[in-house]
């Protein structure tokens, strides 16, 4: 992932129109934006924009569609975008799972094997929340999929790449959709009083005790 | 449910089938998993339903009213707030303005319960960038949040941080996050992490005190923090790697741990422990081990160990392999690493996996300089790849290619790069390409009949999308040639030939950038043609004038090269019709191009004088001194007027008029006065425009004053490279522009002759036989025994078009290593001189490029040499302070300005002296350092004396010939230096040096910018047995260029105001009683400051940089220390003088 300014997003994708065609496979892209820092989650295809910066967005997506695209199952998963990004740093690193495409966009400081495999547990992860994923579910929920994709990265960095640590998070997130949604109809008092109390403990049998790691001149410092 | 959901989940199942991954994407939930009440729902389904992109627009629109209305209406309700959100969001997505819900997404963040909340921090992170102001009213929430006894609270508020925050408010957030580093949770551990490093990135000097909190990070005992603070540790090594040598050890110990196995299995995947953990530490320490054999020396065992491990077939050990190769061929290398390495590429080479594949081209090209035979065991694959049908694969392959060319392959290669051109249809892909063979092929052409088909492949091919700089460079390569006279016009010919063969097709479309190289060179160099009619080319260039693609830029070129080509035309009847047909044209920069032809026409002489054959890297010499007015001037003095006299020293002039009684001796000139007054230096003359005809003559007429202007006492001090030598032949130099300028250097050496490349010709028509045949050829000189260096880079044996040099700098230096070879060898007698070539040297020194276009003007100048007189002083007015060894410090004793001109005198530049090194009579009495040897030679010995004139550091050199045969045209060649200015030019010729005699030459210098020290280095070449060169150096110090300042203190209160540079330092004082004075005495003498007033215990000095740059000093003592303030209208003076008052301080 790109550090710094880029800013991997997900998309629920929607069946895409281009041309008023209907064959075209849906996108889900991640997608990163040098100059503004910014970006939002965009599906190809619209081109309704009414300000700068939102037209550059739609158009590296557009862009960024086409040439996923235009290229066939048996050649390489890297696409090197040029000046697309404003700069030769960055590469599309994409997987296809039947009419989904998933892009990452990354500079020179990523493995690119390494976020083939990343989309792979992004995937594996959304096939676990949303138990047999489809893209309707990616079209649908839209704001569940970004909120899964900010435990698997945040701000452009990959914060967490253990399947099951990711699933736990969300979970653990969604229990405490369900209950809120539950008690929103229940007096404001009880409201407030689940406001308060502390997320249940997340199972995370990983408290690494055998690891031992020796910092050297840490001492001067604290 | 609309049929369109159902369409695409009956297509699922049969795409399904096509992928073999784990998960596949079923719609196994059907229509009810979808919350098909929800607004958020509807609206998708009813977009899917439209059929056109306009209904799209329509109907979001009109969302986009609705929900307007519902987020300001007061009465709205947070939790349908959230779903407007969401359903803003998806609007967003689509690419249509939702700026109305921005500020309500803030609110939802500040107000809503957890799951609102939630929604609300989503959308501002999605709606806003970084640098949106309605960021800065998320702030308080975040303040809050981060607060917060709710752990889902405080994790989204670090979320939102880490994603988007204004940088300006770090500080309000800042000690919050660093508290949460010691939270018991790892979730909020990893996430404050991360929130650290985002601040790192936008202001890594707000979080320089929280280093050591990185590395708390980096050993806490969760795994999770301690990966996300590799992402910082990624960050700051890659920035400076030296900072963190000591936490190699750390990050090895790391490493072991996860490659031995010893984190939890959670963090396995596809049973390989923590894989981008590996990842991201194996980058780490190849950023820190690289270029240093003793923090590589401690992970080789690891790097050992974690390729060993990395057996199993997948993808991510492929991942972790390629990090572990790259990381071995950065560091220091070790030869057991490097030859797994070297099969771990094999491995991705070979490898049938296309992303493999790729990865392997990618390592191949990475570790190409290193190991070049690593190239030659995958030749064939490499050319497999060359036809692979991707894309990406085969720019790969060309870039490893583009790392292997030399001179042998070049004409392959190339041909493969153009060949992947002209396919190619991204603009970035075309670009990058066209450099790189445009590159290639001035390298390492084998014959200009190749390097022109090249080039005119990447221009036609490339269109106007290649870089500038590449037609630019091409015109450059043309117009200055080589270094053989032979091969640059046969070059030039056959460029001209293939012009007017493609000009010859009549439909045939060229980009402009091609058809403006096509102009200018038929312009510049079709006359080199003699078999083909001038009015065949200027047929061709009208008819394109006319055709409607071509650009009104392109036409300008056309239009140049019509003009020039009709200066050696007597009479043509296209560039009448021409001028007929452009002087009424619409286009009034086309108009005035006609009419300027039109005149030029009727002027032949003038039109030849001003299109000179091949002058397009003479320089066209601007002249600032207006020259051309000096007859108005000579008429004005002899009217009686008053010379013209610079600001300074009018106002000296006039300091000293007020003064009732002026008890210094000489204080009323000024130093500086002669040297640079306006009116009496003159420079040779130059035209600037076309349209001003005047300035074309002008050279004449500035000839002619001079002399009157002369007898007046009025000096030509000016030339065209600052000061101009006294030459008799005056009349004669006019005619041989470049004779004085460049020395001899560059007239022996001669190009390599072209390397005979027909074999390889051969061998390119038939690549497409054998693959086997393209990889000899593709990888010929390649192997380690061969001669050619693998990179090429540094290659210059094959070079074809090597450039000249500037100022014949390498040359020289060539020449002295051949000179030092031979120096053991002895040195006959010498022979006659044998006159040099200068035609060789002919405008090698000035290599600006003569634009095409008409409006800069061709008019190069004659580099004439007027009669200048040296800015010597003679010693007739000081006979009293004549001491014939006086020392540096104590002529500038005393407020005086010791020599005055004498315009009347003249000094020979080349003063014949007896063999005894003094200096002519007249410098003696100057001061001056001791006669210092610079170099030698058999036959020659370079002595210099630094003599400390009032206006300039002259460098007097002796150059005494110690053979027993005299010298002919020996030159000297001070070299530019950008901090040194040598007045008049920086060459001098000696036209002959008689057997054990010295002759010395003169040069003032002046310091151009500003420096404490500085090396002007030059050489001397001489015809002995062989042109034979010999190379000095002077290192010249700033003091060489200070002298005092004479002024008075009003004078000096006044500049003192106006100047705005400076610097304040306290000086310890030595213990001496009295010190004050004596260290004013001290700066007086050591640093020739001038005192202007000492009152009580402050004094005011002054000096200036020659030639006129003040300095001012006022100093104080208090208490044992000397308070120094400088200020100076140059900003690096004051702290250079400060620096030398510091030594001379100590010292005394």
């Amino acid at each position: 992932m790109s550090y710094g300014w880029v800013t991997p997003r997900v998309a629920a994708p929607v069946v895409p129109r281009l041309g008023g065609s209907w064959e075209l496979p849906a996108q889900d892209i991640h997608r990163a934006e040098q100059n503004h820092g910014f970006s939002r989650p965009c599906t190809h295809g619209c081109s309704s924009l009414l300000s700068q910066t939102e037209e550059v967005q739609q158009q590296i997506i557009r862009e960024t569609f086409h040439l996923v695209l235009k290229r066939d199952d048996h050649i390489c998963n890297f696409l090197e975008c040029g000046s697309l990004f404003g700069g030769s740093d960055y590469k599309l690193i994409y997987r296809h799972y039947a009419t989904l495409y998933f892009v990452f966009c990354v500079d020179s400081s990523e493995s690119e094997l390494g976020i083939l495999d990343l989309i792979q547990v992004f995937v594996e992860t959304l096939d676990k929340c949303f138990e047999n994923v489809c893209e309707l579910d990616l079209i649908f929920h839209m704001d569940k999929v970004h909120h899964i994709l900010q435990e698997v990265v945040i701000g452009g960095m990959v914060l967490e790449t253990n399947m099951n640590e990711i699933v736990a998070q969300v979970e653990a997130q969604s229990k405490l959709e369900k209950a809120e949604g539950g008690l929103s109809a229940a007096p404001s008092r009880a409201v407030s009083a689940v406001k308060n109390i502390n997320l249940p403990e997340i199972p995370r049998n990983i408290n690494i005790g055998d690891i031992n790691i020796k910092v050297p001149n840490l001492s001067q410092f604290m | 449910m609309s049929d369109v959901v159902e369409r695409t989940l009956s297509v699922l199942p049969g795409l399904l089938g096509q992928h073999d991954l784990g998960v596949g994407l079923r719609g196994a939930g059907g229509p009810g998993r979808v919350s098909a009440t929800s607004r958020l729902g509807s609206l998708i389904r009813s977009i899917t339903a439209l059929t056109s992109k306009h209904e799209e627009e329509k109907l979001i629109q009109q969302e986009l009213t609705s929900l307007k209305a519902t987020v300001s209406a007061p009465t709205t309700t947070l939790r349908l707030m959230k779903e407007c959100m969401v359903r803003l969001i998806y609007c967003e997505m689509l690419g249509y303005e939702s700026s109305f819900g921005y500020i309500h997404a803030i609110k939802l963040a500040q107000q809503g319960n957890l799951l609102e909340k939630r929604v609300g921090y989503l959308a501002v992170s999605l709606f806003l960038h970084e640098n949106h102001e309605l960021l800065l009213l998320l702030v308080n929430t975040v303040v809050k949040d981060l607060q917060s006894t709710n752990l889902v609270e405080v994790c989204m508020a670090l979320t939102v941080v880490s994603q988007i925050f204004p940088r300006e408010m770090i500080p309000a957030v800042l000690p919050l996050i660093e508290d949460k580093l010691q939270h018991s949770k790892e979730i909020i551990r990893r996430k404050a992490v991360q929130a650290l490093y985002k601040f790192y990135l936008i202001a890594p000097n707000q979080v320089q005190h929280i280093h050591d909190k990185f590395r708390k990070a980096l050993c806490d005992r969760d795994a999770g923090v301690m990966a996300a603070s590799l992402h910082i540790y990624l960050q700051m090594i890659k920035e400076s790697s030296s900072a963190y040598k000591d936490l190699t050890g750390s990050f090895v110990t790391i490493l072991k741990q996860v490659v031995g196995g010893k984190l939890p299995v959670d963090f396995n995947y596809h049973s390989v422990p923590a894989p981008w953990l590996q990842i991201q530490l194996l980058r780490i320490l190849g950023l820190l081990g690289k270029d240093d054999p003793r923090t590589s020396e401690l992970m080789y065992d690891v790097l050992d160990e974690s390729l060993r491990r990395a057996e199993i077939n997948h993808n991510i050990t492929y991942a972790i392999l390629f990090e572990c190769v790259q990381t071995i061929y950065t560091i220091y290398p070790k030869s057991e690493l490097l030859e797994k390495a070297a099969k771990c590429i094999g491995k991705f080479v070979l490898s049938p996996k296309i992303n493999l594949k790729y990865l392997g081209l990618k390592a191949l090209t990475y570790v190409i300089q290193q190991d070049p035979n690593l190239a030659l065991q995958h030749q064939m694959t490499i050319i497999e790849c060359l036809d692979h049908p991707d894309p990406i694969i085969k720019r790969e392959t060309l870039e490893l290619l583009y790392r292997i060319t030399n001179g042998q392959n070049v004409i392959v290669i190339v041909q493969k790069m153009l060949d992947y051109l002209k396919e190619s249809k991204e603009e970035y892909a075309i670009i990058n390409l066209a450099g790189k063979i445009a590159e290639l092929a001035e390298k390492y052409a084998p014959d200009n009949e190749w390097f022109i088909q090249t080039m005119n492949a990447v221009f036609s091919v490339g269109g106007d999308v290649v870089h500038p700089d590449i037609p630019n460079n091409f015109l450059r390569l043309l117009a200055e040639g080589f270094d053989d006279g032979k091969e640059d016009n046969q070059l030039r010919i056959y460029a001209v030939q293939s012009y007017l063969a493609l000009l010859k097709e009549e439909d045939a479309l060229y980009p402009q950038k091609f058809l403006q190289v096509m102009s200018w060179v038929l312009g510049e160099y079709a006359s080199l043609v003699t078999d083909v009619d001038p009015e065949v080319i200027l047929t061709k260039l009208h008819s394109l004038l006319k055709k409607t693609y071509v650009t009104s830029e392109t036409k300008v070129w056309l239009m140049a090269a019509v003009t020039k080509l009709a200066s050696h035309t007597s009479s043509s009847m296209t560039v009448d019709k021409l001028i007929q047909e452009f002087s009424n044209s619409l286009d009034t920069c086309m108009r005035q191009h006609a009419f300027e032809l039109k005149h030029l026409c009727e002027d032949k002489a003038l039109m030849k004088s001003l299109l000179p054959f091949d002058a397009s890297c003479n320089d066209i010499v601007v002249d600032a001194s207006l020259s051309f007015l000096d007859g108005f001037v000579a008429e004005g003095l002899g009217c009686g007027a008053a010379p013209y006299k610079p600001h300074h020293q009018r106002q000296q002039e006039k300091l000293s008029q007020e003064k009732a009684l002026n008890f210094e001796p000489y204080g009323l000139s000024f130093a500086s006065s002669v040297s640079s007054s306006g009116i009496t230096g003159r420079q040779s003359p130059a035209g600037l425009s076309f349209g001003s005809d005047t300035s074309g003559n002008s050279a004449e007429t500035g000839h002619k004053e001079t002399n009157t202007l002369k007898l007046e006492g009025v000096r030509k001090l000016w030339g065209k490279e600052g000061y101009l030598p006294k030459k008799e032949s005056k009349v004669g130099k006019e005619d041989e522009p470049q004779t004085v300028s460049c020395g001899s250097l560059l007239a022996g050496q001669m190009g390599e002759p072209p390397v005979s490349q027909s074999d390889q010709v051969a061998s390119l028509s038939e690549e497409d036989k054998e693959k086997q045949q393209l990889a000899s050829t593709l990888f010929i000189g390649l192997g380690s025994s061969a001669s050619v260096s693998l990179m090429g880079k540094a290659d210059t044996a094959t070079q074809k078009f090597k450039r000249k040099s500037k100022i014949s700098a390498t040359q020289s230096s060539e020449d002295v290593t051949d000179f030092q070879n031979s120096a053991a060898s002895d040195f006959g007698p010498l022979l006659d001189t044998v006159p040099i070539n200068m035609e060789g040297c002919e405008g090698s020194i000035n290599t600006k490029l003569r634009k095409a276009s008409l409006c800069s003007s061709d008019i190069v100048e004659d580099n004439t040499a007027f009669e200048t007189s040296q800015s010597l002083k003679t010693s007739g007015l000081d006979d009293g302070l004549l001491d014939s060894r006086m020392s540096q410090s104590s002529l500038f004793d005393g407020n005086i300005e010791i020599f005055q001109p004498s315009p009347s005198s003249h000094c020979e530049s080349a003063s014949k002296i007896p063999l005894v090194l003094c200096l002519p009579e007249e410098l003696e009495g100057l001061a001056h350092s001791e006669v210092v040897e610079l170099c030698q030679s058999e036959d020659l010995a370079l002595y210099f004396c630094k003599v400390w004139t009032d206006d300039s550091l002259l460098l007097t050199v002796f150059v005494s010939n110690k053979t027993t045969s005299a010298f002919n045209t020996v030159n000297l060649v001070f070299e530019e230096t950008e901090h040194f200015q040598v007045l008049e030019s920086p060459t001098y010729q000696f036209p002959v040096i008689e057997a054990q005699s010295v002759k010395l030459c003169q040069r003032c210098v002046w310091m151009d910018k500003f420096c404490t020290q500085g090396i002007l280095s030059g050489s001397v070449s001489y015809q002995s047995e062989m042109e034979t060169c010999l190379e000095f150096s002077i290192t010249l110090s700033l003091l060489d260029f200070i002298r005092p300042m004479a002024m008075t203190t009003e004078d000096f209160g006044k500049l003192w105001l106006s100047l705005s540079n400076d610097v304040k330092q306290n000086i310890k004082l030595s213990s001496s009683e009295d010190s004050f004075s004596a260290a004013l005495n001290t700066l007086q003498q050591k640093l020739k400051l001038h005192i202007v007033d000492i009152i009580g215990n402050e004094g005011i000095l002054a000096c200036q940089l020659l030639p006129s740059v003040p300095c001012l000093l006022h100093c104080r003592t208090h208490s044992g220390m000397l308070a120094l303030w400088f200020r100076s209208p140059c900003s690096a003076l004051p702290d250079g003088l400060l620096y030398q008052c510091q030594k001379v301080m100590e010292e005394s």
